[in-house]
């Protein structure tokens, strides 16, 4: 299982990708669309994990990217909102059943990637 | 009639956008310290299970949280003084401060679309008397505009001068002005304006826009 970590936040996914880690699962991280989007010619992902809200582009434009290049590949989106219904409507837009609120729990998302990679 | 009054939904809505950028900030900040707390629980656990731990890494760890505690702790003043700049409807402000305050919240904003804010924190302070919640949304729909007519170089530079009648607020580095300046300033930007007693001036052979005040402005 390989999972790409995608947040304009370095220390946050950095941390998160080294905790994943610890726990058997293989993640590296990109603080960029663009940085994550260029990781993807060179290698191969199960599953991203994306902010939604990243300068230039966001989680939900940079999804439709990534899979246009991975069509099998999985995502969960990672929101700060406090309020979910804006997000909700731009997920379902783009076919997400995933998501989770900052801060994470570990185990929250870690049953959220087997949970995606099951189905 | 009061001047929150005045601007009615265009001064909540301006509150409410400020409100919700802090509030994204604040959670990332505790995002981090909450991976961070993580980490440092999961060390602890494999050291229970015998794996030495690193003194170097766990100080290493507690100055991120420290750094994110700074980080939280800006992010809260900037807040504070944003929530009380609606307390008096006139009162004497140093404009340097208000614009450093206006950086500090349209950072986030700023990063979202790729601009860079520039402004010199040690720029001589300016006092005037003013709303200083009024003037700040005014500064702000300026701010938005000019990021979106910032040129290839992706750079908006603030800059702040005493003038005879009063003094005067730029915008510059605005090279991608062009057309998006005829409909800049509309309505709710004239409401404003009328509030403050204040003047847009908008110039592409220079690439800036100015925001003139009245009197009452002196050199601290």
């Amino acid at each position: 299982m390989k999972v790409l970590l995608v947040d304009d936040e370095k220390e946050l996914v950095a941390t998160l990708a080294e905790r994943l880690n610890l726990r058997g699962i293989e993640a590296q991280w990109a603080t960029s669309a663009e940085a994550a989007l260029s990781r993807l010619q060179t290698e191969s992902f199960d599953m991203a994990v994306l902010d939604v809200k990243m300068p230039k582009m966001d989680g939900l434009l940079l999804k439709k990217q990534m899979q246009d290049r991975c069509p099998t590949m999985k995502f969960i989106f990672v929101t700060g909102h406090g309020s979910n219904q804006d997000f909700m409507a731009g997920a379902s837009e783009v076919g997400s059943d995933y998501y989770l609120v900052k801060p994470l729990k570990i185990d929250d998302l870690i049953a959220k990637i087997r949970e995606a990679l099951q189905r | 009639m009061a001047h929150l009054d005045l601007i009615g939904l265009s001064g909540i809505q301006f509150f409410g956008k400020m409100s919700a950028s802090i509030s994204h900030d604040l959670k990332n900040v505790l995002a981090v310290i909450n991976e961070n707390a993580g980490l440092l629980e999961d060390l602890c656990l494999m050291a229970e299970k015998g794996k030495s731990l690193d003194p170097a890494r766990m100080k290493r760890l507690a100055g991120d949280v420290k750094n994110q505690i700074r980080r939280g702790d800006r992010i809260i003043s900037s807040m504070n003084m944003f929530a009380h700049s609606a307390d008096r409807e006139s009162v004497a402000i140093d404009l340097r401060e208000l614009l450093g305050l206006l950086v500090d919240l349209s950072l986030r904003h700023a990063s979202m679309r790729g601009v860079s804010l520039e402004f010199d924190r040690l720029s001589d302070s300016i006092m005037v008397t003013t709303s200083p919640f009024i003037l700040l949304n005014l500064l702000w729909v300026c701010l938005d505009f000019a990021m979106t007519a910032a040129g290839s170089s992706k750079t908006v530079a603030l800059a702040a001068e005493k003038t005879a009648g009063g003094a005067r607020l730029h915008f510059r580095n605005l090279a991608g002005m062009g057309t998006a300046a005829a409909s800049f300033p509309a309505e709710p930007e004239n409401a404003l304006m009328r509030v403050l007693n204040a003047h847009i001036q908008l110039d592409p052979d220079s690439q800036e826009i100015a925001v003139s005040l009245p009197g009452g402005a002196q050199e601290a």
